[in-house]
């Protein structure tokens, strides 16, 4: 039985590395809020596992607000945003697919490189997920460093913490105040984020960070 | 049993200052404040010193307070006791002084809440016995007291002394953290009973002297960290900057002291001693120097701080180098010294810090070139000033003289020791210790002689009044606890006894109070002796003979004739002595090399009206050459990288990226 639940365990998180991969060459913003909502939904699975193999209850609590807030929420009020903002057409060039794949590929070699020497004394289960979250971190954050749109910074932040999620749960996770707050936390900064996208296009008539930033070229010194 | 009440008077401190907040509308509320600190400090002075004299066992406590897994370690013992003692009388004689005092503070809302805080956090230093406890008391003491020097910001002067406060001691707290680093080892272990049982290797010590000697001389007023000394400590208000200078340094001693001879235990090389003899060489002449150009009253007291603390520091490096070479007794004696200078500079340095506020309160001024005949208005201040002035000079029977005199006993041993380099660097140092008493000296005929005597070289000094009694009592305290302590300098040396033994191996000094009529004996009846009680009996005899004799034998007649005007026909207080004319010698005999002084008259031309001028240009070295090219480097630095600040938000984004790449790369390849 451990076999398989291990197995299992195994196969979601890598399962979440692989949906990372699939929101790095996402060129419309709708595919790339409904891959993150596969990605949510991934996670949801993992903690649910996780909850069920290691007999941890309040882990079911962290696997339903991932599912709420972020699997539900979050990319319904996104394609609400994209809609209102009318850019749901737009296309985004993401550079080199294979380029980019290359990257993350080589992003996930150095997190499964870093983790599995540091965490030998650790059970196997943890050492698999937290190399793998360790590697969707890294990925989340590659996808902040390569789009230009504002949202697509949003997925890219908010694929990030499903990685810090997904290691708290691998970790016999996070005190349930901590995760909830978390998730509080998460969705405030959606809101904030709205907000902002809102006034941002109001003053700026874009969201790209490019056309903001030759704004701010004439501003400098 | 007096630790948890100790620990209990800082808490009462803080309740204090806090009280102070929140009733700072109020009208005579600091009688209240002052008074209460004045209350609390006598009972921790008498705390402090029935542990010292009865019980100097020492004593621990641990509270579930700061770091949870290692929790707040407290220990009095006799080290930390003595200590006590020195600051919370400082404290208390401060409070005295500030009931009269305070009432002229212009401020006092920025005064009355950081006082108790201040005295409080000298307080916790002493009594932490873990590094986190230390150093929080450390910082808690450094930002109480910069809020007190940045009382009157808006003197431009002062903000620029807070500024390079704050940044000494953050850097001197840095220095710190270091230094328990090292000492704790990589298993984190940071109370101070581990690190004292745990042997560091010699490598790793003497690092952590290195830091040390930064972190707490930075404090302390070592050349050359003492640029910040003289601009902050009389900024602050006058019974602050006696707190300051005359305690808080004691304090910073107290930390290396603390670290060097208690946590590191025996000196493992004699070049510590010779580092630390070396550099409280240089700080007691580099201050006495300084101390000498300058004619603003407090800035020149603040650095006599600079010379004293180069002489505690000759006394504590006469130490380790004897206690590197296993001669115990006469470690005894230089630690002995060390400690007697740091009680000794405690009393007077408060006194004339007090006595400056004194005339600060009753002329406004403290420019000594706009003061003068003080003596006539203030006598009382003056007598006590002079005291006080008497005593930093090392003028027998004061207690000054004690304390110095047992360091040139230390220096006399010396070529005692082994090797050679330390045979000719203590002789040496003894010529500039030597040399900074008695640049000290004529330093305080300086500042006694154009403050107090001649004629008001000002409107504001010519209506000068006599200080508060309250002033007095605290000046008055002071002047006595220096002759007491220099006619009985036996008494104090064998209070000193178990704090020298608890550092030195439980070697001590030979008990004083058996030998006969008082004398002090440190080493050998064969070598010297000193009676204070014998000296002040003859002063005071060969005193009165002579007044006898004079009136016995001189005329009575009246005689009239023209009053000597010391060639200058016109009587206006311009024409007399002034604070830089006084100076100009030994400016031209020293300045001229270690200041680049440069004296330029300026003759106007015939028939032009101007009045001629005389310039003196002094340089500083230490900041000409130590720190303008580190601030120089970090503006030049800061504005190298400055475009950083206008990066777009993905370069930002790609730096995070970029940096946790190569960090986590950086471990991937270091495995």
């Amino acid at each position: 039985m451990h076999g398989l639940a291990f197995d299992i365990a195994h196969l979601l998180a890598g399962g979440m590395v692989v949906v990372s991969f699939l929101l790095l060459y996402q060129v419309r913003l709708f595919a790339l809020i409904n891959v993150f909502a596969l990605h949510s939904l991934v996670l949801v699975l993992a903690v649910g596992w996780q909850a069920t193999i290691q007999e941890a209850h309040h882990l079911y609590v962290t696997a339903g607000i991932a599912l709420i807030f972020k699997a539900i929420l979050i990319p319904t009020a996104l394609h609400r945003i994209v809609r209102r903002l009318g850019i749901h057409r737009t296309l985004e060039v993401v550079g080199g697919v294979g380029l980019n794949m290359l990257a993350g590929a080589a992003l996930v070699a150095l997190a499964i490189l870093v983790m599995l020497p540091v965490t030998t004394t650790a059970d196997v289960l943890a050492r698999e997920d937290l190399a793998f979250a360790l590697a969707v971190v890294l990925l989340g954050l590659w996808l902040m460093v390569i789009r230009h749109n504002a949202v697509s910074l949003v997925i890219g932040f908010m694929s990030l913490e499903n990685g810090l999620v997904l290691a708290a749960a691998g970790a016999r996770g996070m005190p349930l105040a901590v995760e909830i707050s978390i998730a509080f936390s998460v969705l405030i900064a959606l809101i904030v984020i709205g907000v902002f996208l809102f006034r941002i296009r109001e003053r700026f008539d874009s969201v790209d960070m490019q056309a903001m930033d030759s704004f701010r070229e004439g501003r400098r010194r | 049993m007096s630790l948890p009440l100790l620990l209990g008077l800082p808490v009462i401190l803080l309740a204090v200052g806090i009280h102070a907040v929140t009733t700072s509308r109020r009208s005579h509320r600091s009688h209240w404040i002052y008074g209460a600190t004045l209350i609390v400090c006598v009972i921790a002075l008498g705390l402090a010193l029935a542990s010292l004299l009865m019980d100097p066992t020492p004593a621990t406590l641990t509270l579930p307070l700061g770091l949870p897994w290692l929790g707040a370690h407290f220990r009095l013992d006799a080290l930390a006791a003595f200590f006590l003692v020195v600051v919370n009388l400082g404290g208390a004689v401060a409070s005295l002084f500030a009931l009269g005092y305070g009432q002229h503070e212009s401020a006092p809302g920025r005064v009355l809440p950081f006082f108790p805080a201040f005295l409080a956090g000298m307080n916790l230093v002493l009594l932490a016995d873990d590094a986190f406890t230390f150093l929080f008391a450390w910082e808690f003491m450094s930002l109480s007291s910069w809020a007190l020097v940045m009382a009157h910001h808006q003197e431009p002067a002062n903000s620029r002394a807070g500024y390079l406060y704050l940044v000494m001691a953050c850097f001197g707290t840095l220095a710190l953290l270091l230094a328990f680093g090292l000492l704790a080892g990589s298993d984190g272990a940071y109370d101070f009973a581990a690190i004292r049982a745990g042997q560091a290797t010699p490598g790793l010590a003497a690092l952590a002297l290195v830091l040390a000697l930064i972190g707490a001389g930075s404090k302390a007023g070592l050349v050359p960290l003492h640029v910040w000394l003289p601009l902050a400590h009389p900024a602050a208000p006058s019974h602050v900057s006696a707190l300051m200078s005359g305690v808080m340094t004691k304090v910073a001693v107290y930390g290396f002291v603390r670290i060097v001879f208690d946590l590191l235990g025996e000196p493992v090389a004699w070049w510590w001693g010779g580092l630390v003899l070396a550099l409280g060489g240089v700080t007691a002449v580099l201050g006495v120097l300084y101390a000498l150009m300058q004619h603003d009253l407090k800035r020149l007291l603040a650095y006599h701080t600079v010379e004293n603390i180069g002489i505690i520091f000759i006394g504590l490096g006469l130490a380790l180098a004897f206690q590197a070479n296993q001669m115990y007794t006469s470690a005894a004696l230089a630690l002995t010294a060390a400690l007697f200078h740091i009680l000794n500079h405690s009393l007077f340095k408060s006194l004339l810090f007090l006595g400056a506020g004194a005339v600060l309160t009753a002329t406004g001024e403290r420019d000594m070139e706009r003061l003068g005949g003080l003596i006539h208005p203030m006598p009382w201040t003056a007598l006590a000033f002079l005291l006080g002035a008497a005593a930093i000079s090392a003028l027998p029977p004061l207690n000054g003289f004690v304390s110095e005199w047992l360091t040139f006993q230390a220096i006399l041993l010396s070529p005692e020791l082994p090797q050679w380099l330390l045979k000719f660097l203590a002789p040496a140092v003894g010529a500039l210790l030597a040399l900074s008493a008695a640049l000290a000296a004529a330093c305080f005929v300086k500042a006694f002689g154009i403050t107090f005597l001649g004629r008001p070289r000002s409107p504001a000094a010519a209506q000068a009044q006599e200080t508060d009694r309250y002033s007095l009592w605290a000046l008055f305290i002071l002047a006595g606890l220096c002759l007491l302590a220099g006619i009985l300098p036996g008494l104090v040396v064998d209070s000193l006894a178990p704090v020298v033994g608890l550092l030195n191996g439980s070697a001590r000094l030979v008990t004083q109070h058996d030998q006969p009529w008082l004398t002090l004996v440190p080493v050998a009846d064969v070598k010297s002796s000193y009676n204070g009680l014998l000296v002040l009996l003859f002063m005071a005899f060969s005193g009165a003979v002579a007044a006898f004799l004079i009136h016995r034998l001189a005329s009575s007649a009246v005689r009239r004739g023209p009053a000597w005007d010391c060639g200058f026909p016109e009587a206006s207080p311009t024409t007399q002595y002034t604070a830089g004319s006084f100076a100009q010698p030994i400016r031209r005999v020293f300045g001229s090399v270690v200041f680049q002084a440069r004296e330029r008259v300026m003759m106007p031309p015939p028939g032009d009206l101007r009045p001629a001028r005389f310039e003196v240009k002094l340089r500083d070295p230490i900041w000409e050459h130590g720190y303008a090219p580190i601030a120089n480097a970090v503006v030049a630095a800061s504005s190298r990288f400055n475009y950083l600040q206008y990066l777009t938000i993905r370069h930002y984004l790609s730096l995070v990226f970029g940096a946790l790449v190569i960090l986590l790369l950086g471990m991937a390849l270091w495995r």
